[in-house]
């Protein structure tokens, strides 16, 4: 068998596939001499071993196959990982092969501070480079610690983003590898990277350069010293100064961010003799390796150390509509997530309130054909634009959630990767208050049977009574659910038809009170001390503000929806009334046309789906994604449009597209949820989670393929959903 | 030396030719994963794939499956069951070399600690089943076998009953 562990200089031409892009970079280094940190290589075999004597291999492929790749949603794709990643972290690594990894470390790097790289086979090649995808840590000590953080290299090749890259790739899901480089940590002074071509210019090289560890640098954190040189003659074209104030150091198990003395932040990094030398470094390395290199260096004294080298490429597939390259953006440090929830409470949700009240003033029913067609042209704008703010701004800002479930399942490990969801709190959510003040008025109902008496016969007591008021209050603040009160035919009366019927069954219960919010919130906190708990604190909060922002933000985006839904509604009866079109099929810019121009016609071809001659084909046991426990067995209630809300019963599945923010409100009188859209993240997910209710996300075409009052098994525990003939 | 009777050898044949059988039974339940479960709904019978695993004695069959399915049902209504486990490979060689069993038996559902008991036995042979059959809505299954038929060399049966 060969050697899983292996030194980096004992590295030879034959091991290249088994030992990766990088750690064969750095063994190619070691030959000609350069000076590159000690270290060892734990080579592929090894990570297969582990999978196979812990039989966590097929658990990754289950995973994995649990649904066709091509259906799987962004959100989804989040937790396949954070269920993967879980895998690695409870899952030891087997008897000889942790021996086998603790000798060598106890040979070669005893005592030291480490750095634990991944090093994929495949990564670092010249037409595949995607820097950063897989998972590095730094400052890594004690052979636990170690242990533990190879485990977690290895299950960084199954991170969201390396499974969304993986088929552009070209590399076979089921057959992916990887190696770990375990290398003595180099605390250099100031550290940088090389670029031996600028990607934006190919005559030129670029260096940046940092105080302190290069992983600042890297993560986009400290604002490197850059210099641009002329490859061929080296002279120094220009140099960009920054805004040096901070730093990387490392302290005992991990790394902090410290402020730079006086001295160094009024000096640059680099002498203009040391630009020159890391410039030379790359172009030595551009030679041994055959193409323009992008290198990570550090100086220790006057020591230049190469960390690392590979060949500049640039990032595949950025076309538009890929949404991959905006995907990407979504992993964001702690710093950048803060600022970004400024940025969304502070000015974009107010902005986003602002804008629906004004659209709110003006009535689509007293406009002219040509106003409305205006009227309905600019709500269209306002909610593409809001549309696409939502897409950049504020799922990005839910990546908070992930941040610190990732830190709480790292701390805590508990059975349920989804714990920590709890702790998020929804319970101060808007649509959760929302929820509530229907209860209190579905109670009014129940609690007075001469109300309700006179509710349920249309003999409704005035506008002073109580109940009125909290109605009157409620819509105030609320507007009257799902479309506008001139408009609607449900309109208030749908609310009314919706509070009896909640009252009809008891006032369902949400699953948290704020005091055991607090004994969890302790719990969790109680793993730290001094900085880290303070720091720990603010992720949580960081993280609380993601998951209420994760359903307010629909919300808001659900009035602007509202007042475009409202135009649309009135523009197209007024088109009914013409009798020349099938309005229902006509987009909202065809709408437009129409109202501008009498004799519009819009040219389509639809074409019917064939039905197959041979066989009635009908669901029985459909595939997603377990959302929220539990196991309920009742009538379905498809929900195709907000009016079949209204004739939502007691005690029904719930089952659509996406559960928008206009919806959540019958989701307590709902046994279950079920929908297209995938993942934990979602807004049906959070809500029936925070009732309690079973929960399956991501079932394709659910919508379609189940129908109301089909006969249902949610059951969510295993994602699955099973229709009773 | 004691001189051999006819039945005597005739008996250690018989009695070799038992061990044979429970071992060639026992190396194809080893190097099988999957059998097929039969089962019915007022006697329209049902064959579905299940992930199996066999007690040491041969005695009993486990399986796994969601309360919820078609399977779960049938056997609620009818403990009866049967159970298929062979060694095809989908070559010609499988009409003269192919192995095959069938089981016959009645299935329940285990609880409490014999379920804890059998679902040891039940993840060392599929450890991949771990999250789905600890899920509470997962059932854990004993068919109790009282009758296998032993299929080899395309005709040849032979029959073990359980004592």
């Amino acid at each position: 068998m060969m050697r899983s562990v292996l030194r980096l200089e004992h590295i030879t031409v034959s091991d290249r596939e088994r030992v990766g892009g990088k750690g064969f970079a750095l063994a190619t280094m070691i030959k000609k001499g350069l000076k590159v940190p000690d270290g060892l290589c734990i080579a592929v075999d090894g990570y297969n071993r582990y999978l196979a004597e812990t039989g966590l291999g097929a658990r990754i492929l289950m995973e994995l196959d649990r649904k066709d790749f091509a259906e799987v949603r962004w959100e989804e794709m989040w937790d396949v990982s954070l269920r993967i990643r879980n895998l690695f972290i409870k899952t030891p690594i087997p008897g000889d092969l942790r021996s086998l990894i603790e000798s060598s470390l106890e040979s070669e790097l005893s005592g030291k501070p480490l750095v634990v790289r991944s090093s994929a086979p495949g990564e670092d090649s010249s037409h595949a480079s995607f820097a950063g995808l897989h998972e590095s840590f730094v400052n890594i000590l004690g052979i636990d610690s170690i242990l533990e953080h190879i485990r977690l290299v290895w299950a960084s090749l199954w991170s969201d983003r390396a499974l969304l890259y993986r088929q552009e790739l070209g590399l076979d899901v089921h057959r992916s590898s990887m190696a770990v480089v375990i290398q003595e940590l180099i605390a250099g002074e100031r550290s940088g990277v090389t670029f031996g071509r600028n990607p934006n210019d190919p005559s030129q090289a670029v260096v940046e350069s940092v105080y302190g560890l290069n992983q600042g640098l890297v993560e986009g954190s400290i604002e490197p010293d850059r210099w641009l040189l002329d490859r061929k003659s080296g002279t120094m074209i220009n140099h960009h100064s920054a805004q040096r104030d901070l730093a990387v150091s490392a302290h005992t198990g991990s790394t902090r961010l410290e402020k730079l003395s006086a001295e160094k932040q009024s000096a640059p990094p680099l002498s203009d003799n040391e630009v020159a030398k890391v410039f030379r470094l790359a172009l030595e390395l551009e030679e041994l390796f055959g193409s323009p290199q992008d290198v990570e260096w550090t100086f220790l004294g006057d020591e230049l150390y190469v960390l690392q080298s590979r060949p500049i490429t640039t990032m595949a597939g950025e076309n538009k509509g890929d949404k991959r390259a905006w995907y990407f953006t979504l992993r964001r440090s702690f710093d950048n997530l803060k600022a970004l929830r400024s940025r969304v409470e502070g000015e974009l949700i107010p902005a986003m309130e602002g804008e629906a009240k004004s659209f709110a003033q003006s009535n689509p029913a007293e406009l002219t054909d040509a106003e409305l067609a205006k009227e309905l042209y600019q709500r269209q704008e306002a909610h593409d634009k809001w549309l696409q703010i939502y897409w950049d701004e504020f799922i990005p800002l839910a990546h908070g959630i992930r941040l610190f479930g990732q830190v709480y399942n790292d701390t805590v490990r508990p059975d349920d990767p989804y714990e920590f969801m709890d702790l998020l709190g929804a319970t101060e959510m808007a649509s959760l208050e929302r929820n509530r003040r229907l209860e209190d008025m579905a109670g009014m109902i129940r609690e007075d049977p001469v109300l309700a008496d006179k509710i349920r016969n249309r003999d409704y007591p005035g506008a002073d009574h109580s109940f009125f008021k909290a109605l009157d209050s409620f819509i105030e603040r609320f507007g009257d659910l799902s479309c506008s009160a001139e408009l609607c035919v449900q309109g208030r009366d749908g609310i009314i038809r919706l509070l009896l019927e909640l009252a009809s069954r008891p006032a369902a219960k949400e699953r948290f009170r704020s005091t055991d919010l607090e004994r969890l919130r302790e719990r969790f906190l109680s793993h730290f001390e001094g900085a880290k708990r303070l720091s720990m604190e603010e992720l949580l909060d960081l993280g609380r503000a993601s998951y209420r922002l994760r359903d307010d933000d629909n919300i808001y985006l659900g009035m602007i929806q509202n007042q475009l839904r409202s135009a649309l509604e009135e523009s197209k009866n007024r088109l009914t009334g013409r009798g020349n079109l099938e309005v229902e099929t006509l987009d909202p810019f065809e709408v437009i046309e129409a109202l501008n121009d009498p004799d519009y016609i819009p040219q389509k071809a639809v074409a019917m789906p064939e039905e197959s001659a041979h066989f009635d084909i009908r669901p029985r046991q459909l595939v997603g994604q377990p959302a929220s426990p539990g196991v309920v067995r009742a009538s379905a209630r498809v929900i195709t449009e907000p009016s079949n809300l209204f004739d939502f019963k007691a005690g029904e599945i719930l089952v659509c597209d996406a559960v928008d923010p206009n919806m959540t409100f019958v989701v307590p009188l709902a046994a279950g949820v079920v929908e297209r859209r995938g993942g934990m993240l979602i807004h049906g997910a959070i809500i029936a989670r925070e009732y309690g209710l079973p929960c399956v996300t991501g079932i394709p075409d659910a919508a379609s393929l189940i129908h109301t009052g089909d006969e249902l098994t949610v059951d969510g525990y295993l994602g699955i959903v099973i229709k009773h003939s | 030396m004691a001189q051999i009777t006819d039945s005597g050898s005739r008996k250690k044949a018989l009695l070799r030719e038992e061990s044979e059988l429970e071992q060639l039974i026992r190396e194809l339940f080893e190097s099988q994963k999957l059998a097929v479960l039969g089962t019915q709904n007022k006697g329209q019978p049902y064959a579905n794939l299940i992930a199996f695993a066999a007690s040491d004695d041969l005695k009993s069959l486990y399986f796994a499956t969601a309360r919820a399915t078609r399977k779960y049902a049938n056997i609620e209504a009818d403990a009866r069951v049967t159970v298929l486990i062979d060694n095809r490979s989908n070559e010609d060689s499988d009409f003269s070399q192919a192995a095959a069993v069938t089981a016959t038996g009645t299935a329940r559902e285990l609880v409490d600690s014999k379920r804890d008991e059998v679902l040891a036995i039940y993840l060392t042979k599929h450890p991949m089943l771990e999250e789905f059959v600890r899920s509470p809505t997962c059932a854990l299954l004993r068919v109790e076998v009282q009758t296998y038929y032993l299929v080899r060399r395309f005709q040849n049966v032979m029959e073990l009953h359980v004592k």
